[in-house]
């Protein structure tokens, strides 16, 4: 008995160390890729970023026109509209389905019935996004046209729920993740107090689970404002300011996909959309210091 | 302790696809060698670019392992921008082109690969313009197109060209343009505007000339152009006219081949420096008379001398 003790202990630390190495080595190397392809993304854009762009036309103006052949001109802010508006409609819709599911999931549901249910929400996050612009494109444009009678079925309404759909998955597993964390100690107790399923829900879970709830949540906002495909054959791909759900819109991730085929490298074009990356970028880098910042506030209470 | 033996079993996870990845892809390699060395003279000729001729480029293809076993041909769309790109990069054979290749476009090809891209006109298109075949009209002009479609135009609403549009309730005209990467978009603001005006902001800017079709037979107030091969039971292809005072041509292999249909224009094949060996072989075959009798197949309009 000893013995062999003494022989796994003896084998433990090279492959404990052999782990730790190479765990560091993942995190390093995830500092590592957001470090250069910011660095990419930035070089690539930044000439014409600092040197001829008008930013105040670019954030502000609505006219798109990059291919023009006398006047170009690159104002993105239907674009950035676009995108907003698009993935606040798909939280609207996604949060109160995600979360009310990872409930369900969570506490009201049979261990039993609940793999079943994982496994298909699973399921669920691994359709591509192409088809579910096909879906979009096809299935939920005639859908719209005939319950909404709207003249055209690519519509942001449209884009959102594609949206919807695809950051469902996310919020739901992460958030059940969330709830799962929360000590069984404080469902038992407020079993105790006479409380009911829901009121313990509602009092105890949900306030437990803030911090990772919130997650979830947001996380499921970046699926929704780096989504490309989905959104470039759902939402109808046109440079509109929205006036309601059912206007056409376009977004900044699929003018980039759909533009950066076509333009030669080092085109002023083609840094107008890796200066559309770094919008994305300080997008995405804001919701996140967001979201740390709210964190953080509610850990301080 | 629960938490640490669940994170275990997730790193010991990453671990294993992270594995798996590698033995597959130290795999892979010795397999393609081993099929390349079973077919050693076969040829892989690749072939990219326009969307409007992608299909007929597919059946060209396809059509192509029938004539000769030594070479296959790979196809793949994304527009015309996208080929040349593929072109400029030397990634690809043949780039499918449905506009001619811009002055830029071939300085840089050249100085890229060191071979100058070489031309092939290998059939026409004659671009549609597609209304909802609920919609009562049958003909227009350039001008009232140019109206439609351009920069501070006049005409939005049905009405505006005359006629009552009872299945389109807003009268609003939607108009479906195509995403800037393809070759039709800036052939068709050609044809239209010149190159002074350039297209109102505000239209629907779909992936491929399939779709534009398919979106016009769902959706009684548009209007969009695509090629005329695409065309389907629930559209029609309006008759143009230069001027109003011109007369209307439909767009029909007979008005496309006496050139007297406005807006057609030459699709291109371009091949890196002087064609050789099977690539040759493979052009040739497309302008002989067996190819050209696929692209009027799919509905466009083979070259005249056949």
């Amino acid at each position: 008995m000893n013995i062999l003790r003494k022989k796994s202990t003896a084998n433990l630390p090279f492959s404990e160390t052999a782990i730790e190495l190479f765990i560091r080595l993942c995190g390093i190397s995830s500092i590592l890729f957001v470090f250069g392809i910011f660095f990419f993304v930035f070089r690539e854009g930044a000439g014409f970023l600092f040197n001829g762009l008008d930013v105040k036309e670019f954030l502000t103006s609505v006219e798109w026109q990059p291919t023009s052949l006398n006047n170009k001109r690159y104002g993105a802010f239907a674009l950035i509209v676009g995108t907003f508006s698009v993935t606040i409609l798909a939280m609207c819709l996604a949060v109160p389905f995600g979360l009310g599911a990872a409930v369900f999931v969570s506490e009201f549901c049979s261990p039993k019935f609940r793999e079943t249910f994982k496994i298909i929400i699973e399921l669920l996050a691994a359709i591509p996004s192409v088809v579910w612009g096909f879906i979009g494109l096809t299935l939920m444009n005639q859908l719209i046209i005939v319950v909404f009678k709207a003249p055209i079925g690519l519509t942001m309404l449209n884009g959102g729920i594609m949206l919807a759909l695809m950051s469902v998955p996310i919020i739901v597993s992460i958030a059940e993740d969330a709830l799962k964390a929360v000590p069984d100690s404080y469902r038992e107790a407020a079993e105790a107090l006479g409380a009911t399923r829901w009121q313990v829900v509602y009092r105890v879970l949900l306030p437990a689970a803030k911090n990772g709830l919130l997650a979830a949540v947001l996380l499921g906002a970046a699926r929704s404002i780096g989504e490309t495909m989905a959104v470039l054959m759902a939402t109808g791909h046109s440079v509109n300011i929205p006036s309601g759900p059912l206007s056409w819109i376009r977004t900044l991730t699929a003018t980039i996909a759909a533009e950066l085929g076509e333009v030669a490298r080092g085109d002023e074009h083609y840094q107008v959309l890796f200066i559309i990356g770094i919008l994305l970028f300080t997008i995405t880098f804001v919701v996140n210091l967001i979201a740390d910042l709210v964190i953080k506030g509610i850990r301080q209470e | 302790m629960r938490m640490n033996s669940r994170f275990s079993y997730l790193i010991i996870k990453i671990i294993l696809v992270l594995a798996y990845g590698f033995v597959i892809s130290s795999c892979s390699p010795k397999d393609s060698e081993s099929v390349a060395s079973k077919a050693a003279s076969h040829v892989t000729i690749k072939n990219k670019g326009s969307d409007t001729m992608v299909n007929l480029a597919q059946a060209w293809a396809e059509m192509y392992t029938g004539v000769t076993s030594s070479a296959s041909v790979e196809v793949s769309g994304g527009g015309s921008g996208t080929g040349v790109a593929a072109l400029i990069n030397g990634t690809v054979d043949i780039a499918n082109c449905s506009r001619q290749i811009k002055p830029k476009e071939l300085e840089l090809a050249t100085q890229n690969t060191g071979k100058a891209p070489q031309e092939f006109i290998v059939g026409y298109d004659a671009l549609a313009v597609y209304v909802h075949h609920d919609t009562p009209i049958d003909k227009i002009t350039i001008p009232q197109l140019a109206e439609i479609y351009g920069e501070n135009g006049t005409i939005k609403e049905w009405r505006h060209l005359g006629i009552t549009h009872t299945a389109c309730p807003s009268d609003k005209i939607i108009r479906i343009s195509r995403q800037s990467n393809s070759g039709t978009y800036f052939y068709f603001r050609e044809a239209l505007l010149g190159t002074d005006r350039d297209f109102r902001i505000g239209s629907l800017d779909l992936h491929g000339s399939k779709d534009v079709v398919e979106v016009i037979g769902r959706t009684p107030c548009a209007i969009g152009y695509s090629g005329m091969g695409y065309a389907t039971s629930h559209v029609k292809m309006l008759e143009i006219a230069t001027t109003s005072d011109a007369p209307y041509y439909a767009p029909t292999l007979k008005n496309v081949l006496a050139k007297t249909y406005p807006i057609a224009r030459p699709l291109y094949m371009y091949a890196l420096g002087e064609p050789t060996g099977a690539i040759k072989a493979y052009l040739d075959w497309i302008l002989s008379a067996e190819g050209q009798k696929i692209v009027e197949k799919l509905g466009f309009v083979p070259l005249e001398s056949n």
